[in-house]
């Protein structure tokens, strides 16, 4: 069964339709990218599907269960939707690390958060944070920085900050974790890094879904390439197929511009 | 008369200063930040409301807000107020509360979008981003401009004498009467002293708040 589905979801701002009835679908552990040049609505997908946006109308399907309906007009409380967005991790583009807290802190924030609500975080305060503490310095060593725990954000390169931003996703241990974008903000030099961090994710099996402008490395790591184009899904296949053999006359023409630059 | 009798006199005067002036920080400082909540309200008469009361406030003199603090509710609802010093208060803290909210209010607005989007998407309630994450930000932006404020209330604090309250440039008046000047003129140095204490303070709180960037 597919862990996360999605269908025919729609996104207007006022007049501009950017979204016009997307779908696809992943299985758990699979890697997917989205590609696709600028405007075509790929970062609008992801954050109708992190509720950063609400998307207008269409369906999210989470292991087969309805998780979001655009048809249900009904509003979602805060509680619930915040239920809901931890099964989904979020990577930015610019990162938006907190300034103010140290590396190891900026991954224990949200997990320390979210422990103070369990009923029994009272009498196991220490243990729960000791537990909390040593899943983020498994993770930050996962992306290769044990030695900036306690580096604050500023003090970091942009492939640095980046890793701290997928540890900090991680840590909450998210089904389906996805990246906006995840190198677009960095010096060319430093998305080497980054792409790594991804390919040993994708490796373990960490189920992911990708926007990306780096056409090689989507090939390399994923499973299923999806071209988007207009607000549509033009085209998706396993990467071989759609990069070597696309179908339509908009993917290739996409991926020749792509190739020139 | 002798010096001494006059500096203690002078310094009971002064007593009054930092009186007013702690008080109004201590209550300004938490009801600016509630004013501003209101002046970024998304329901649109509590907006208005607000910026139409932080406009009358900014826009009309502290001495007349003084006045009308101290003898409106007598006159017009037959309550008079039971003591200057609330009246002061009063005054104070709701004038102060305005500058305040909009030093807030900018320094809120400057937080970037994306750092509530961490928040979320990470499972924050909006409560837990603004607490957590977002008003240390502020404090550390609004550093500079809130000790500007500070440092005019210090010096505004000797406007309770319009009301008669004894703060310190009225004790010195009294001598002045009496034929001696230098006791208003040296009131400079107390003021001086006290804005000095809190210049290096502030000072000392950007510096901590300097470990980071951003």
């Amino acid at each position: 069964m597919a862990i996360l589905e999605i269908q025919n979801l729609t996104k207007s701002f006022g007049k501009t339709e950017v979204l016009k009835g997307v779908s696809f679908s992943m299985e758990e552990g699979e890697v997917v990218s989205i590609i696709g040049s600028s405007g075509s609505g790929k970062t609008t997908l992801l954050r109708c599907a992190n509720f950063l946006e609400r998307a207008d109308s269409g369906q999210i399907y989470l292991d087969g269960e309805l998780f979001f309906d655009g048809a249900d007009n009904k509003k979602i409380s805060a509680t619930e939707l915040r239920q809901k967005q931890l099964n989904f991790g979020l990577v930015f583009q610019d990162f938006n690390l907190f300034p103010q807290y140290n590396v190891i802190d900026n991954v224990m924030l949200a997990p320390m958060l979210l422990a103070k609500e369990r009923e029994d975080y009272k009498q196991n305060k220490k243990e729960i944070e000791q537990e909390i503490r040593k899943n983020a310095e498994d993770i930050l060593e996962r992306v290769g920085l044990s030695e900036k725990l306690h580096s604050y954000p500023c003090e970091l390169s942009g492939g640095q900050k980046q890793r701290v931003s997928i540890a900090r996703a991680l840590a909450l241990k998210p089904r389906v974790l996805f990246f906006d974008e995840p190198t677009s903000a960095l010096d060319p030099e430093l998305t080497g890094e980054i792409l790594k961090v991804i390919r040993k994710l994708a490796e373990e099996h960490v189920t992911m879904v990708i926007v990306t402008h780096e056409i090689a490395f989507a090939q390399g790591v994923s499973d299923k390439i999806v071209f988007m184009a207009d607000g549509v899904v033009v085209e998706e296949g396993p990467p071989e197929e759609l990069i070597e053999n696309p179908k339509e006359e908009r993917t290739r023409h996409f991926l020749q511009k792509m190739n020139e630059k | 008369m002798e010096f001494q009798s006059i500096v203690s006199s002078l310094f009971e005067g002064f007593y009054v200063n930092c009186f007013i002036f702690a008080m109004t920080l201590l209550m300004a400082l938490p009801l600016g930040l509630i004013i501003s909540f209101g002046s970024m309200a998304k329901f649109k008469p509590i907006k208005w409301l607000t910026k139409t009361f932080v406009w009358i406030i900014r826009g009309t003199p502290l001495m007349l807000q003084l006045f009308v603090v101290m003898y409106a509710p007598g006159i017009l609802f037959e309550i008079p107020i039971n003591s200057r010093m609330t009246a002061v208060l009063i005054a104070f803290v709701i004038n102060y509360a305005a500058y305040f909210s909009e030093i807030f209010r900018g320094g809120i607005e400057s937080i970037p979008k994306g750092q509530y989007e961490a928040c979320q998407v990470l499972g924050m309630t909006k409560m837990q981003a603004f607490f957590k994450v977002v008003l240390f930000q502020v404090i550390k932006r609004i550093v500079a401009p809130i000790s500007n404020e500070v440092i005019t209330l210090v010096k505004d604090t000797s406007l309770a004498r319009v009301i008669s309250v004894a703060e310190i440039i009225m004790c010195a008046e009294r001598f002045t009467k009496k034929g001696l000047i230098w006791p208003l003129f040296s009131t400079g140095i107390y003021f001086l002293i006290f804005n000095g204490v809190l210049t290096l303070l502030f000072g000392y709180i950007e510096k901590k708040l300097d470990y980071y960037k951003g």
